[in-house]
């Protein structure tokens, strides 16, 4: 029997890393994802786990702890936000580059500047080369769910994973929440047994070499590989979680797509806004549909792809800028997706949400009515577009 | 799974037999490669003032001086750097420090 309760998403990872029993969490607090370590020391407190925790004095050295650890063949974790993942940069490569598996919780915050602890996907789209796997929750169940499946996906593949989930908004807001029982998960991730390790003296080890230019390109062509042949072990670590929840995942989640002609695709909890304005459409007889992108690295292009292409017009959602006057991340990858297709929809985006800003179901009301506009016109306008930022030209029927 | 040896990992290696990470399975495995061929400097070995004191060996970093039955031989050039510790460190000049001429 599932346990019914009620918690927050840093709450609910958490519990999930408790469960997990990892052998080694190092971890320097930041808004908002503070509470995971928190939490976690007082399990530790309470004896209820045998995990070695490093209180380091910065993210950079969190994630050295957990480089270091993992090539040690331990089961680590950690968590961070925004500026913290940041500082962690460099090593993000050299753990994604070593193959070294550990899980990641990152409550998702803007990056300075200017300063803000609101919520947007700056910090997690930043690292979205680094070659780790990203994987996004709308809610609090949802990241919990990911954060057990990570730890299969991350030593099944050898590819370090981020479990994300948007800061405030699931990490703080409480709600309800299914949970395994502690057996049942340690049964789903089963025992850590790494084929190669450091602590292994029968089996001398080098982990991290110098890679001179004659190898370095091999290495990186593997990793590559690794990447693309991730994408059926999520699939994989997903059917095997929803045997024993009854919660299913994919790469993401199409809402009410099936006779849908128009669609938004957007990441994390403002997918259920998004949800509650389709609902709308769908009362006014208008044929709205929506696709929330769980996985985005690896990067699901051709089923993603095929499922926008039923649709004849799309609005492709980014909590996040990447200033590159040609629209956000989510934006260029998924509608470049759209490329290899013989017919495809109209593509527009919308920059939403950045440091906090709210994202209304009335913001999404808007947005399918454009959708439809352009569907009837065939003409998207600019498609880089903002939508919930105050701007003087407003009322003068010009597109923002 | 049968793990590649470091002597088979060349030049020649594809990205599919390439190791994860560029892992490497055993111990001492820059004795296969050459580390030797950006020295700018060389140290040359004057066998008749060196009194076998054997105070180098221990200080040179690349482990480039030969060891056998208790007295050093020449350098091992194939992976001396040239650094110049072992020159600094010899008490009876028996080591020449002199600019690398290939």
């Amino acid at each position: 029997m599932a346990i019914r309760e009620r918690m927050s998403g840093n709450e609910a990872v958490a519990t999930a890393m408790r469960q997990i029993n990892p052998d080694v969490m190092g971890a320097f607090p930041i808004t908002p994802s503070t509470e995971i370590p928190e939490y976690f020391s007082q399990f530790m407190a309470d004896g209820l786990v045998d995990t070695q925790f490093v209180p380091v004095e910065s993210e950079h050295s969190a994630m050295s702890v957990c480089i270091g650890a993992s090539a040690a063949g331990a089961r680590a974790v950690t968590a961070t936000s925004s500026a913290g993942l940041a500082y962690m940069w460099e090593l993000l490569y050299v753990a994604a580059s070593s193959r070294l598996p550990m899980t990641m919780a990152v409550a998702n915050r803007a990056l300075t500047g200017p300063i803000s602890i609101g919520n947007d996907h700056s910090d997690s789209m930043g690292a979205r080369d680094s070659g780790w796997i990203q994987i996004y929750a709308e809610s609090n169940q949802e990241v919990y769910d990911n954060f057990i499946q990570g730890v299969t996906i991350t030593e099944a593949t050898r590819i370090p994973v981020m479990i994300c989930q948007d800061g405030f908004i699931t990490s703080h807001g409480v709600s309800n929440i299914e949970l395994l029982e502690d057996e049942k998960v340690r049964e789903y991730i089963g025992e850590y047994e790494p084929e190669d390790y450091l602590l292994n003296s029968d089996h001398p080890l080098a982990v991290g070499p110098y890679g001179t230019a004659p190898y370095y390109m091999e290495v990186k062509r593997q990793q590559a590989q690794a990447m693309k042949d991730a994408m059926p072990v999520i699939l994989e670590a997903a059917e095997k979680y929803g045997k024993i929840t009854g919660r299913n995942y994919g790469f993401f989640e199409e809402y009410r797509m099936e006779d849908a002609e128009v669609a938004v695709v957007v990441i994390g909890s403002s997918a259920g806004t998004g949800k509650a304005a389709v609902d709308r459409m769908r009362e006014e007889g208008k044929k709205a549909g929506l696709i929330k992108l769980r996985v985005f690295r690896p990067f699901p292009r051709i089923p993603l792809a095929e499922a926008m292409c039923r649709v004849k017009a799309v609005a492709i959602m980014d909590k996040a800028e990447s200033f590159s006057n040609s629209g956000g991340p989510l934006f260029s990858e998924a509608r470049s997706a759209l490329y290899d297709l013989p017919q495809r929809p109209l593509a527009i985006n919308y920059i939403y949400g950045l440091g906090g800003r709210d994202i209304t179901v009335e913001d999404f009301d808007r947005i399918y009515d454009e959708l439809f506009a352009i569907e009837k016109s065939g003409d998207p306008g600019d498609v880089y577009r903002y939508i919930g930022v105050r701007d003087s030209r407003d009322g003068e029927g010009q597109e923002r | 799974m049968k793990k590649i040896r470091a002597k088979e990992i060349n030049e020649k290696i594809t990205w599919q037999d390439i190791t994860p990470g560029a892992e490497i399975y055993e111990p001492a495995t820059s004795r296969y490669v050459q580390t030797g061929d950006w020295r700018v400097m060389r140290p040359e070995f004057i066998e008749d003032k060196c009194k076998q004191c054997l105070l180098c060996v221990p200080f040179c970093p690349d482990s480039s001086i030969p060891v056998k039955d208790g007295r050093r031989g020449d350098f091992d050039f194939a992976h001396c750097k040239g650094c110049g510790i072992c020159v600094r460190v010899c008490p009876f000049d028996a080591i020449d420090f002199v600019k690398e001429d290939r």
